[in-house]
């Protein structure tokens, strides 16, 4: 199928963007009438088809947590059942509810992307974060907790001095993570685990890091205390604002679009 | 039995979503977890009952966990296929049209060849001849590296073989690509890439390695089960399969 060819293609990634932008605008969602006389049109089997279509497009991007975008969803799979969108995506979502127990999470409600949350319970010391097979999660999760312990915002500088701290140099090739500077500013920034800004008003150019909203759905913060607890000797609830944030979100964490 | 869907149903299948093929013993192990994890009803030879429910509901969505046995050591596997595309384009996502040549070229190569393994060099000079883009020898080599990560190919001393998962889940791509070409094993019937043939050039059927070391175990002559030929070649061991834990 051709749209999957163009994941291959990051280059002109800006250029791409603003050319969804453009899509998205053209495509307004259809109301309920024009969803009802659309669906006049067509069988249920192929609605069911549509469906199978958008679900196995959505697992696919998810694989390399690339969020997805209405715009795309609907320019390169829904195509001319477009009129009908809601419908079909009802369905997906169903779907991925029923079969996969996974759930399709809106996490920007102005550009229209979407991400897969799991919704099983996480398996005691299997969740990725606790057992990473992967090893850029572990590098990811050293981050994610410096800017948590740190009130929720850092300078990138104090990330660079910490991973080189843990001979992880952003100016050197890593042999594990390859360009460690792309991974952390763009890798996990495009798969929204972290956010990249430049801080305003500033020249030179300054950024900061804070964490994207897949990190707020998908790592609990009460386990990045645990694991601060056992590496500092402490008692986690020793960092007292730290505790108090992840004991009242820890309860949100995976189940709602994050709110900040 | 539930014949009802549930979370033990959906952890099994996110993990065969995470590995995309898993040792028969594996699928045991991981189907007693989730049954345990979500505390429903496990039963220890219940695992195909247990995938056809899955199986039920992936239908419609064009996927389904197949079982297929490794020509490798002849124990069983399940791999989550997708069967909406079954062939190479299934791969485009993560490669690029080059690169999927060199895979299709590869693939001609263990097809045609007797053994089913194609040889680096061989592979290397097909990259010569891709019409797409050409691909520079370290290009192909590290190509090579990710096709065997990623569970396409397999490696052994220098020789490359089609994966289990390969051709669970390209059989029928493999079947109408290359009908004329590919034979199925004379005992079990699937495709043998990996193989011995009978030598006698009337009769010259094929039978996987493990197929043979299962047949032959405990016949003082062996000879061909079709055209009763002596069978020359040397009757591998049967390999036990190995137990082993998993976390």
């Amino acid at each position: 199928m051709a749209q999957r060819r163009r994941q291959s293609a990051p280059q002109n990634q800006s250029q791409a963007a603003a050319q969804e932008e453009d899509d998205d605008l053209t495509f307004t969602q259809p109301s309920t009438s024009q969803v009802q006389r659309g669906l006049e049109k067509v069988t249920n089997a192929q609605v069911d088809q549509k469906t199978a279509e958008v679900v196995q497009y959505v697992l696919v991007k998810d694989q390399k947590k690339i969020p997805i975008r209405r715009a795309d969803l609907v320019k390169h799979v829904v195509k001319e059942y477009r009129n009908i969108y809601p419908e079909i995506i009802k369905r997906a979502v169903r779907t991925f509810d029923q079969v996969f127990g996974l759930s399709l999470v809106e996490i920007d409600t102005k550009n229209h992307i979407y991400i897969l949350v799991n919704k099983l319970d996480k398996e005691e010391g299997a969740s990725q974060f606790n057992n990473p097979t992967n090893p850029k999660i572990g590098l990811l999760f050293v981050i994610l907790s410096v800017i948590f312990m740190k009130g929720g915002v850092v300078r990138e500088n104090l990330i660079w001095n910490t991973l080189k701290k843990l001979r992880v140099d952003p100016g050197e090739k890593h042999e594990e993570f390859g360009d460690v500077k792309k991974v952390v500013t763009d890798e996990f920034v495009r798969q929204r685990y972290l956010e990249y800004a430049r801080i305003p008003h500033t020249e030179p150019a300054e950024y900061e890091f804070r964490w994207g909203q897949r990190a707020d759905m998908e790592v609990s913060k009460a386990k990045i205390l645990e694991f601060m607890g056992q590496l500092h000797e402490q008692e986690p609830q020793s960092w007292s604002q730290q505790y108090r944030e992840a004991h009242s979100s820890s309860a949100q964490t995976g189940t709602s679009s994050s709110q900040r | 039995m539930s014949r009802q869907m549930g979370d033990s149903h959906r952890r099994f299948l996110q993990t065969m979503m995470a590995n995309g093929i898993v040792d028969e013993q594996g699928a045991k192990t991981l189907y007693q977890r989730c049954c345990e994890i979500h505390n429903t009803q496990y039963a220890p030879d219940k695992l195909d009952e247990f995938i056809d429910i899955l199986n039920s509901r992936l239908q419609p969505l064009f996927m389904q966990i197949r079982k297929g046995m490794s020509e490798e050591n002849g124990q069983q596997y399940y791999a989550l296929v997708n069967m909406a595309e079954t062939d190479v384009t299934r791969m485009s996502s993560d490669y690029a049209d080059n690169e999927l040549e060199l895979f299709q070229k590869t693939m001609d190569l263990i097809v045609s060849s007797e053994n089913g393994k194609a040889c680096s060099t061989d592979i290397l000079n097909s990259a010569d001849t891709l019409t797409t883009k050409k691909l520079k020898k370290s290009e192909t080599e590290h190509l090579l590296q990710r096709l065997v990560h990623d569970k396409w190919l397999t490696e052994k001393r220098g020789e490359y073989t089609l994966s289990t998962r390969c051709i669970i889940e390209m059989e029928p791509y493999i079947r109408t690509m290359y009908q004329d070409q590919v034979k199925v094993c004379h005992i079990c019937h699937n495709f043998a890439f990996q193989c011995q043939i009978c030598e006698n050039p009337a009769c010259s059927i094929k039978i996987h390695n493990p197929c043979v070391a299962r047949y032959f175990k405990g016949r003082s002559e062996p000879r061909c089960p079709a055209c009763d030929d002596f069978w020359p070649h040397e009757i591998p061991e049967v390999r036990r399969p190995h137990s082993h834990s998993r976390k």
